[in-house]
């Protein structure tokens, strides 16, 4: 197993690996909670169909029971009794919207000091933090972001240093925990983070690293360290029941416990990193101590080795056209997502780091695609969809349970009232395993945070 | 003034500055005129010595160039919103950014701080802003940490060092956010901004919050310029209202994420607003009532509504926020005029419809000017074809061929 996460092709390759090692771990701690509540079969007719698998089908059906999809396509020859039947009279139906960076919860709104949970701003290496741990279940922007089609994201610490702590994949389902939201064996990710960010914020404290040799360094140390521990812990677990007896227990640290993770395959690494040569740096980083990148994270210059990002199967999770806010942000071009997205092999996942751009993927997909076309390379929407679909459940190490409309996964599904990639489009209906989360035209189906309720109730209108 | 904008320009060895001598005919568009013409099928439009001279159908006079637009949509260039664009390079590297002020040894107010001195055409940010079919902007002071956060106005985005039009404009501060500024409290603003305008009745030797040369620009501006209020809180934009009556100046606000709640108090009052059509977040407790219709209720209240994004890279995604607004209920045509004309009327710029005797500042789309899949295939700016290369283009040219020859550093055309 090891071997397929070191040299696999795909991120996905080592998927099954951590599906399994975390539902195996009888002690995982946090838990989720998430059930799915029971819905009526749901059977969508006369619907143009993307299914985020690379097919655009017209006059589709999708017919899903018990939160898993059925049927895509034909309409299924028996239905049970009680079938819900939505005819969408060819309006687009796509896989549920999955963002593989936000910071919902850690940074939500309202943005006041007090709710500033993402950083761990004390120490170059906390490897040892979660997200979940600060992610505020009551953020408003949760239900923003269901009603612009997102199911699934993955909520990450911020960028200030080299390793940020644990992500954690949630559904978006209004929940008063976290643990309710947690989508059920789904991997952690580590945020790791190259470049400007922590060499700014540890030059300033006099701490170091203060320059990107600073950073590698820092990085190299942190997995030496991981190494050892890992293997210690691994030549323990190895002993028979006597030999432990004797043998002295490892101590458990929360730190090399992540980085351990990592280097058996069980959490995937988001790489915050701007610059190609930086990236390529890292590639040759993750070689040296025999780990995967499973996805660098705003890549503005991915562009310049999309053909190496391919090779290795590296996601580039980007933006549409965000550019020049910092140095590292300079060469950024509004076809990266596209360009990336050429070669065989490649994963393109377009990304929001935004509690803004989270709301409307489809619409920066759509300007991705459209520039693509601008330059020639032929992108179709069902090819596009991919890109914040498929390829993020991939970036994830979830695509055997969401991102696409295939029969066995989670019916994840968006009803839209227009084309998707248009800025007037909007989600008009979302289910999460199959049920109705989101309705654009009936209140009682739009969840209202917390911290929503009551405010502003002087105002008459 | 444009006379010394073309020579200083030629002498840069600039493209596309200034007004052409070449005539040029665009035919067969689908013109939105944004003007009094209304939207017009299958027209032609004449330029000549960089004005309209004709617009109609057939058009038969003769040019130096004449381009098939096929039917394609042609609006007046768009504004970019307010930005810095001219005053930053990259936002996190300081010595290229100049767009705010901050702790001189006087504790005045400083609204003598003059933007437009800071300006340069020549940043990577005008090729790539005017590419995509924006040829002005609100050249605006960001921040700092006074109340007052300086004077700008609006500027073309034709390559001049001083293409700068319209009314003199300050921008000021007076949300809960920068309440920090003034001690703690927003009624600090109210305070300063009073006594501020009070020094204008006092002796020139008796000046209190402003400086001798400060008092000279309010002055000016109160009889004549435009005051630029940052607020989003409905309580603050009221506070704008009854300070601009009482003060008798003319009066903008930017943010106005509440301002829906105080339409018909605006429309009354004559206060335009600005708005991002993307803001519907509780951002902060001045924004509880942030909502996509804001643009839609302001408008259909009779408020004049224009845009801006926030961003000033990545100004052109001002469109997005304008086409949100439509898909949130507001008319088309007022939204495109949000982005075409009415800030150019707001701010005292010229009539920029295309209209004959304008000058010629124009967009050909690939699609509906508000579609985020949409793009300018042509700008024309004061009758040129401007170039459509940037930094950003030729990125894309030398990194586009999947054969690199010698390396990538040798595409370089």
């Amino acid at each position: 197993m090891k071997l397929l996460h070191r040299f696999g092709r795909f991120a996905g390759t080592f998927l099954a690996t951590s599906l399994l090692a975390s539902t195996s771990t009888a002690d995982t701690p946090f838990p989720s909670t998430y059930q799915a509540p029971s819905h009526m079969p749901t059977l969508i007719t006369n619907a143009t169909v993307l299914t985020g698998t690379g097919q655009k089908l017209e006059s589709a059906s999708l017919y899903f029971v018990d939160g898993r999809i059925v049927s895509v396509g034909e309409q299924p020859t028996t239905l049970s009794d009680d079938t819900r039947v939505i005819d969408v009279d060819g309006a687009w139906v796509t896989p549920g919207i999955i963002d593989v960076h936000s910071h919902l919860g850690v940074y939500p709104s309202p943005g006041v000091d007090a709710h500033s949970d993402g950083n761990e701003a004390t120490a170059p290496v906390t490897a040892e933090v979660w997200a979940e741990h600060s992610v505020w279940p009551q953020d408003p922007g949760f239900g923003r972001a269901l009603a612009g089609g997102i199911t699934a994201m993955q909520i990450l610490p911020g960028s200030a240093n080299l390793f940020g702590g644990r992500g954690v994949t949630l559904k978006n389902v209004a929940s008063v925990t976290y643990q309710g939201m947690k989508f059920p064996g789904a991997p952690y990710g580590l945020k790791m983070a190259c470049g400007e960010n922590p060499k700014r914020v540890y030059g300033r404290k006099g701490s170091g690293p203060s320059t990107r040799m600073g950073n590698i360094a820092g990085y190299r140390a942190a997995w030496i360290k991981a190494t050892d521990y890992r293997d210690e812990h691994a030549k323990y677990a190895a002993l028979s029941d006597e030999e432990k007896i004797e043998a002295k227990k490892p101590k458990r640290d929360l730190e090399l416990e992540t980085l351990a993770g990592v280097l058996d395959g069980d959490i995937i690494i988001h790489m915050h990193c701007y610059r190609a040569d930086e990236m390529m740096t890292i590639l040759d980083l993750a070689k040296e101590f025999n780990y995967t990148v499973g996805t660098f994270h705003h890549g503005v210059e991915a562009y310049k080795i999309s053909s190496e990002l391919a090779e290795n199967g590296v996601c580039g999770a980007l933006w549409a056209d965000w550019w020049g806010f910092k140095m590292e942000a300079y060469d950024g071009i509004q076809e990266n997502i596209a360009l990336v997205d050429r070669p065989e092999g490649s994963c393109s996942v377009v990304h929001s780091d935004s509690d803004e751009g989270i709301q409307r993927l489809n619409q920066e997909a759509a300007k991705a695609m459209s520039r693509g076309n601008k330059a020639g390379m032929n992108i179709p929407p069902e090819r596009a969809i991919k890109w914040i679909t498929s390829n993020a459940a991939k970036s994830l190490g979830i695509e055997d349970q969401t991102g696409s409309l295939t029969t066995g996964l989670m019916a994840d599904v968006v009803i839209w009232n227009a084309n998707p990639f248009s800025v007037y489009a909007k989600a008009k209906q979302v289910f999460i395993d199959g049920v109705e989360r989101y309705n654009r035209d009936d209140p009682t189906k739009q969840p209202v945070s917390d911290f929503e309720l009551g405010q502003l109730l002087e105002v008459s209108r | 003034m444009k006379k010394m904008t073309v020579l200083v320009a030629l002498a840069m060895g600039l493209q596309g500055v200034g007004a052409s001598a070449e005539s040029l005919r665009i035919d067969n568009a689908t013109v939105m005129t944004m003007g009094s013409m209304g939207t017009l099928q299958n027209t032609d439009i004449l330029i000549e010595d960089g004005e309209i001279t004709a617009i109609g159908t057939d058009l038969s006079g003769d040019a130096d160039r004449v381009i098939d637009a096929g039917g394609a949509i042609i609006t007046p260039a768009m504004f970019a919103g307010a930005t810095t664009t001219g005053l930053v390079e990259v936002s996190a590297v300081r010595e290229s950014v100049d767009s705010s002020v901050n702790e001189t040894p006087l504790g005045k107010l400083h609204v003598e701080f003059d933007i437009r001195r800071a300006y340069s055409p020549l940043t990577s940010l005008h090729s790539i802003t005017r590419t995509e079919g924006f040829g002005y902007s609100l050249l605006a002071a960001a921040g700092g940490q006074y109340s007052i956060a300086g004077v700008g106005s609006l500027v073309d985005f034709n390559g001049g060092f001083d293409s700068f039009s319209g009314n003199d404009t300050v921008f000021i501060d007076v949300d809960g956010y920068s309440s920090r500024k003034v001690g703690g409290s927003r009624a600090a603003h109210w305070m300063l901004l009073d006594g501020a305008m009070a020094d204008l009745k006092r002796r020139a030797s008796e000046q209190e919050y402003l400086t001798l040369a400060g008092r000279n620009v309010l002055k000016r501006l109160k009889s004549d310029g435009i005051f630029v209020f940052s607020a989003n809180r409905a309580a603050d934009i009221k506070q704008v209202i009854e300070f601009a009556t009482e003060h008798d100046i003319s009066a903008v606000i930017v943010g106005a994420r509440e301002a829906w709640m105080m339409a018909q108090e605006l429309a009354d009052s004559d206060i335009a607003v600005m708005v991002n059509g993307l803001d519907n977040l509780p951002a902060d407790f001045d924004s509880l009532g942030s909502r996509l219709d804001n643009a839609a209720l302001l408008s259909n209240a009779g408020v004049t509504v224009m845009f801006t994004s926030d961003e000033t890279h990545n100004a052109r995604k001002i469109r997005q926020g304008a086409g949100t607004a439509v898909a949130y209920g507001m008319d088309y045509d007022l939204a495109l005029q949000a982005m075409t004309t009415t800030p150019a009327e707001v701010f005292g710029g010229r009539n920029r419809a295309l209209a004959v005797g304008n000058s010629a500042d124009l967009v050909v789309w690939s699609g509906d000017p508000l579609e985020v899949t949409s793009y300018a295939t042509r700008v024309v700016i004061e009758g040129e074809v401007m170039s459509m290369e940037s930094r950003q283009s030729k990125l894309l040219q030398r990194y586009l061929p999947k054969d690199a020859g010698m390396g990538r550093a040798y595409i370089n055309r």
